[in-house]
């Protein structure tokens, strides 16, 4: 076995068993934690298919950005286990047809050689780097969906805006040049009271 | 060179490769550590100086010996885990804090040979790397089961989450005018140009026609830091100490040595892709490692510079001073400099 084929089960050994906590570990942050070491190693597993830009883009994007806020919301919520546990048997039907419909199409992925589905054996030459090549391929060929995508993640930019925005609040700006021309009258009363006695 | 080389070869065999690795690897990281122990002492002594105070001068001839004294103790002390905190997490949290910090290091460059990794995405790994420094705050601050360490992680995730994006866009235009995620490349890149010729290589480095983008960087890297006048993590003043309250011992010190790791870091990456690195400001001197570590030296020194100066920023005014002025000029300097590049007037080809 060489040194390559031992990273890979290494860094797959991992992955797998990141990916088996991440649904099974019941405090949810330790579910966001495995979930955040299982984007790790997937980044790594890319590398090693010498596809660097999309290893690092993963880690960037999910590791760097999106699990940092997803666990900033789980570590606020207050949720109870046993009230998650209760749909278990209802949903397993449905999680259990989505979870084959997955594994079928690994398997066909896997065994594209058994099924003739024409699999890709690109080589790639030394020297070449995929950052440019993607870079040059987004904005030619794909240029149009490229841009499609970024409209679609515009309008949920917008749309998660519009579904938090609650209205304006009452402006409580204060005016410092009306605070430094400000009379001790014009703030304080002092009344003349009696002395009260009994 | 060469010696070395077969000397290896002859005793570790096959293994050489990952042995020679392995030394390369300390010879970076205790030149860091040490690093870090005499910037600590560096900024006490420069803070001591700019407040009119003498700073450390007990251990050792001018208080030369006081970070290590400091280290020693840290080592000594107990390392307390609080009850009720999560303890695994709790652990882990300082490791991921430094690993990211070291591991950044593996490709930066020190002169045109002098790197571990010379690899094509140099970049986009420093920005990866470093983007996972948050976990060591934020779990800290959720594992350790308390107010103040809570509240300074949320503070902290909040404020490296927004800066990095201004930080990123800095790094995009560096990007656009060397054409190249390198940090070689980028360098060399700005050893040319009108100025270079004429022997005046310092005006032709990126922070001049970078100027607002070298600002953005710099003070966005602060930020990112978590360094003065923008420590609202720590805040002493509101939340004891931020995220590492509960911290004690060799854990705290953990993520004492990988903020200032980081600050070196930051210093490297500023010098890299603003300062022009090795690059020798003038013609009639040689380039070299040397110019890299002044250049290094007056970045961390203007930190230093900024904690003595400014008083600390409210969180609002951070929030909004990273949102709304820092993110649309970074906006509208990538579209100047995109303009430019397509020009006529485009000095970078």
């Amino acid at each position: 076995m060489d040194f390559q084929t031992a990273v890979f089960f290494f860094l797959s050994a991992i992955l797998v068993f990141a990916a088996l906590r991440v649904i099974t570990a019941r405090n949810p942050v330790y579910a966001a934690l495995h979930l955040m070491l299982a984007f790790f190693t997937t980044g790594g597993l890319w590398l090693m298919l010498q596809a660097e830009f999309l290893g690092i883009a993963l880690i960037v994007v999910y590791v760097g950005a999106v699990m940092v806020l997803f666990l900033f919301v789980v570590m606020m919520l207050d949720i109870n286990i046993d009230r998650i546990r209760e749909g278990f048997w209802r949903y397993l039907p449905l999680g259990a047809v989505l979870g084959l419909v997955m594994v079928l199409e690994m398997g066909l992925v896997l065994g594209s050689k058994y099924f003739q589905v024409p699999i890709s054996e690109v080589v790639v030459p030394a020297g070449v780097s995929n950052t440019k090549e993607i870079g040059a391929l987004l904005v030619t060929d794909y240029v149009f969906p490229f841009e499609l995508a970024a409209v679609i993640l515009l309008v949920g930019m917008i749309a998660a805006v519009v579904l938090t925005f609650r209205g304006r609040k009452a402006s409580k700006i204060s005016n410092p040049n009306t605070q430094v021309f400000v009379k001790a009258k014009d703030r304080v009363r002092v009344l003349q009271m009696p002395v009260e006695k009994d | 060179m060469d010696a070395l080389m077969n000397f290896g070869q002859g005793i570790f065999g096959g293994a050489w490769p990952a042995v020679w690795t392995l030394i390369k690897i300390v010879l970076i990281v205790a030149p860091l550590m040490l690093g870090v122990a005499y910037l600590t002492y560096f900024e006490r002594k420069v803070i001591g100086f700019m407040q009119v105070r003498i700073g450390p001068n007990r251990v050792g001839p001018w208080g030369l010996i006081q970070p290590i004294a400091d280290g020693l103790k840290l080592l000594l002390k107990e390392i307390i885990v609080p009850s009720g905190s999560s303890k695994a997490v709790f652990v882990i949290a300082p490791m991921l804090a430094i690993a990211p910090a070291l591991a950044a290091w593996a490709v930066i460059p020190f002169t045109d040979t002098l790197v571990l990794a010379n690899i094509d995405a140099s970049l986009l790994y420093i920005l990866a790397i470093t983007s996972m420094g948050v976990y060591g705050v934020i779990l800290s601050g959720w594992a350790s089961n308390s107010k103040y360490a809570f509240l300074g992680a949320m503070r902290s995730a909040a404020q490296m989450v927004s800066y990095e994006i201004a930080m990123g866009f800095a790094l995009i235009t560096v990007l656009m005018i060397a054409g190249t995620l390198n940090f070689i490349d980028i360098v060399e890149g700005q050893n040319k140009g009108m100025f270079a010729d004429m022997g005046l290589g310092f005006l032709s480095w990126n922070w001049l026609p970078l100027l607002p983008m070298f600002l953005v960087y710099l003070i966005s890297g602060t930020a990112e830091l978590n360094r003065a006048p923008f420590d609202i993590a720590e805040g002493e003043s509101e939340i004891v100490a931020g995220f590492h309250v509960e911290y004690s011992g060799m854990a705290f010190a953990l993520f004492f040595l990988a903020e200032y790791a980081n600050m070196i870091l930051v210093a490297a990456l500023t010098s890299i892709l603003f300062l022009g690195g090795w690059l020798s400001p003038v013609g009639f001197l040689p380039d070299g490692i040397w110019w890299m570590f002044a250049k290094m030296s007056f970045v961390l020194f203007l930190f230093l510079w900024f904690r003595a100066t400014f008083p600390r920023y409210r969180y609002d005014l951070l929030m909004r001073l990273g949102w709304k002025v820092f993110l649309p000029l970074c906006f509208f300097w990538v579209i100047i400099v995109g303009a430019w590049m397509i020009s006529p007037l485009n000095i970078w080809n």
